[in-house]
């Protein structure tokens, strides 16, 4: 079947539900197929948001661990912890700036160290574009916009069946017109951050 | 206009799960629905409510599930087209009101949309709902993907109609929170108005009438089994010997699994969507095209238990399998892969699984446990009361975001089993250990369940204090309203319910409403109830900090900061409060400002008082 599985993940409040609804609306727009599923039980309360979109043949909606052509992560542990999902032939979208979760202000819990965690992944998957995207989306305006970053790092990989344009479309259609600017500018920075990378 | 009012039939929209069965309520010009918001089936109220402030759709948050319910027979009874919402263990609160309503039938349709939640994402349980299509009677649809929630719904509107039974439409949370592309149809008309014609013998159920009325439902089960046996709702696809049936999402992953593996001319496929009655019928049918059959079903053994009476009266005595060990659990929620292997052992497939790569060697992701949120009064009332009762005394909690108060170093909830159950468990625990009992209970839950169980406590002379935590909405489901929530910024006129009015009138002696955030004065109020005998009640009455964030005249409050010079790194701050807003920079506790919402609590707690208001300009 010809469908390709992108997955998101990211801690509650970083914007992940809303960029997989402009990759699905991009889908729309180009006529494929899309379903997605969320998952965001407890996501207002710091817990963590997992999208799953699929666009092409097919019915389901679910992704399984070693089944997903991209994922993307929003939030370095969150990538790690979701990273069972990938296969060797996986891209990986990683933003490198942490949240801690408050188990590790506890002492609870111990961070990992992402740089070494990173360069082991990236040995196991097609390719791993890793940058700080919550710096990028300052630059763009606002922290807010780093779903927007991570969407135009994704957008210029050329691994979603979704010319660049669509994306731009599906910003502009689903974003409040006052945020528009600020969002394409940070999804342009995510572009070609992902381009330096490559 | 609200998206889902779009009167374009043949336009694709990408809609949630619940939002198609919205639309396709609309479509089926549902006029009336009522709700108590649950995950996974909170977003359908959710489009009524804002629908409703739009047109002339009646729509309420009901205070609990029964009463959503029997807001919905009354007017069902009335003719009106009707759909109520609720999660899967809402249905056990209103399962008394649905029970008896089988027996008297509805007049205009009424659709029950229950959705169940396997794996427990945001439940405490994972009852499987199609149990009470049997123990009702009354039948169950069930749909497979986004697209057919919307189509599916509108036949259960025409189904309710015909049988004039009310009907099921059960759904999990793969469902109520996938998104597909939707077709619009057209929009049937809205009728709002009706009329009850009296029928007492047939509608009021004392024995007499209902042993008619029994034999009535016995009869439209006929009829509904007869439909179930026909329906398109229930497919048989593909010639093979080898037979699956299946229900729900895992129809959707056994599509895509026998396309993928090129097999499907070796399977044949029976997707049950009419699933309550079971079809016998044409389970039979099916069967006796089989060699072999695996049954899968998330969930309970519910298809495949009726399968095998299906097939043991049927005199067929091919393999049937679902649940079991190699098979398929009961517990939690299925995956493509897990179906895969399942179907690969059971028919001997061979295929290339797909291969994880290696993560033993990796650093552990930290645990992310949800939690209360920075600001969140709740945590200010169990820092309190565990200054004043520590571990010594026992404390039932209850459902909601205090729920998540049971984490340390807060420890506040030693037992929780269901809405309202805080308070009805407490006086059972006072009375059986003689110790201090403290329940907590939400303001949405003391109007949904808690208010029956405090008058029995005032009236048998418990001995306990319920604290009411007030944060004047109902926040764990996303801040939807309940009778004690002022609606007038949404230019509602609702009447607002004062708890602390209704806890004095049904006989409470002891009351103390606190702001958790005046730290002082809330310890002084626990030591006050700490030696008082009888019921006492302290409402701790502060705004949930997300709702207010979206109200029309909030203010933010500037954020606090450690000072440095004066922090002494007791750390009392992130050991006894756990504010998720501290962070540790080289060991030093430190405050983010974009998560503080300076509620200065914390800075009541520092014995260094080093926690400050961030200064307008700049800061140290």
């Amino acid at each position: 079947m010809n469908v390709t599985k992108l997955m998101i993940v990211a801690v509650g409040g970083q914007g992940n539900i809303l960029a997989a609804r402009l990759l699905g609306e991009a889908g729309v727009i180009a006529g494929l197929p899309v379903r997605m599923s969320e998952f965001h039980g407890m996501a207002q309360r710091g817990g963590v948001v997992e999208s799953m979109i699929l666009l092409g043949d097919g019915m389901g909606s679910a992704i399984s661990d070693g089944e997903a052509d991209a994922l993307v992560g929003f939030e370095p542990s969150e990538t790690i912890r979701a990273i069972s999902k990938c296969n060797t032939d996986s891209l990986v979208i990683a933003n490198t700036s942490p949240i801690p979760p408050y188990t590790v202000a506890q002492g609870k819990a111990e961070y990992p160290d992402v740089k070494t965690t990173f360069d082991k992944i990236a040995g196991r998957i097609s390719k791993l574009i890793a940058f700080d995207a919550t710096a990028l989306a300052l630059q763009a305006g606002t922290v807010l916009s780093l779903n927007i970053v991570m969407l135009g790092a994704l957008a210029q990989t050329g691994r979603v069946p979704l010319d660049v344009e669509l994306f731009r479309q599906a910003i502009r259609k689903n974003i409040k017109p006052a945020l528009v600017d600020t969002n394409l500018k940070a999804f342009d920075l995510g572009f070609d951050a992902a381009a330096k990378v490559n | 206009m609200h998206t889902l009012l779009k009167d374009n039939p043949g336009e694709q929209i990408l809609m949630l799960g619940n939002e198609a069965i919205a639309r396709g309520a609309l479509e089926a010009g549902v006029a009336f629905t009522s709700a108590y918001p649950g995950t996974p089936s909170s977003e359908i109220a959710l489009q009524f409510f804002q629908i409703s402030q739009e047109n002339d759709l009646y729509f309420e948050y009901s205070a609990n599930e029964k009463v959503a319910l029997e807001i919905g027979i009354g007017a069902a009874m009335s003719g009106l087209r009707v759909m109520v919402t609720m999660k899967h263990v809402g249905l056990n609160v209103a399962a008394d009101a649905l029970m008896t309503l089988a027996y008297t039938g509805v007049v205009g349709p009424l659709v029950l949309v229950v959705a169940d939640d396997p794996f427990m994402f945001s439940s405490q349980n994972e009852q499987d709902t199609r149990w009470y299509g049997k123990l009702s009677g009354l039948p169950i649809l069930e749909p497979s993907s986004v697209p057919e929630a919307k189509e599916m719904v509108k036949y259960a509107f025409d189904l309710s109609e015909q049988l004039k039974l009310p009907v099921i439409f059960r759904t999990t949370t793969r469902v109520n929170h996938s998104s597909g592309v939707v077709t619009l149809g057209s929009m049937r008309e809205r009728i709002t108005e009706g009329s009850f014609e009296k029928n007492p013998f047939s509608y009021v159920c004392v024995p007499a009438v209902s042993r008619n009325l029994h034999v009535k439902l016995l009869e439209k089960y006929d009829q509904a089994l007869a439909l179930a046996n026909e329906s398109p709702w229930n497919m048989m696809e593909g010639d093979g010997k080898w037979g699956i049936i299946c229900n729900g999402v895992s129809y959707s992953y056994v599509k895509d699994i026998l396309e993928d593996l090129g097999v499907t001319d070796k399977f044949r496929v029976l997707r049950l969507g009419f699933s309550h009655p079971q079809p016998g019928g044409l389970i039979k049918t099916f069967l006796k095209g089989c060699e072999k059959v695996l049954v899968v079903e998330e969930g309970e053994p519910y298809m495949e238990e009726g399968v095998r009476n299906f097939a043991q009266k049927a005199g067929i005595t091919i393999p049937i399998s679902g649940k079991g060990d190699d098979l398929f659990s009961r517990l939690y929620e299925f995956n493509p892969a897990m179906v895969k292997k399942v179907i690969g052992s059971y028919f001997n497939l061979t295929f290339a699984s797909s291969q994880p790569i290696e993560v033993s060697d990796l650093s552990e992701a930290p645990a992310r446990p949800p939690n209360l949120c920075a600001g969140c009064p709740h945590r200010a009332t169990y820092v309190a009361v565990r200054e004043v009762f520590g571990d010594d005394a026992i404390y039932p909690t209850d459902i909601g975001c205090y729920t998540l108060g049971l984490l340390p170093p807060l420890s506040m909830g030693d037992f929780l089993v269901c809405m309202g159950g805080g308070v009805g468990t407490a006086g059972g625990f006072s009375r059986a250990t003689g110790k201090k009992v403290i329940a907590f209970l939400g303001d949405s839950t003391f109007f949904h369940s808690g208010l029956h169980a405090l008058v029995n406590s005032v009236h048998n002379n418990h001995n306990f204090t319920l604290v009411v935590l007030d944060n004047l909405t109902t926040a764990m489901t996303g801040h939807q309203p309940h009778p004690g929530v002022d609606l007038s910024h949404l230019g509602l006129s609702h009447t607002t319910v004062d708890i602390e009015q209704v806890v004095r009138g049904v006989g409470v002696k002891k009351v103390i409403t606190v702001n958790p955030f005046k730290y002082r004065k809330t310890v002084e109020a626990f030591r006050e109830v700490a030696e008082f005998e009888g019921v006492s009640v302290i409402i701790s009455r502060e705004i949930c900090p997300l709702y207010a964030r979206g109200l029309p005249d909030h203010k933010k409050e500037r954020p606090f900061y450690v000072n440095q010079n004066k922090c002494k790194d007791h750390r009392v701050c992130v050991d006894k409060i756990a504010c998720p807003a501290f962070y540790l920079e080289d060991e030093k506790v430190c405050i983010n400002e974009n998560m503080c919402v300076g509620c200065a609590f914390c800075a009541q707690i520092c014995p260094e008082h080093a926690i400050l208001p961030v200064k307008k300009e700049g800061k140290s």
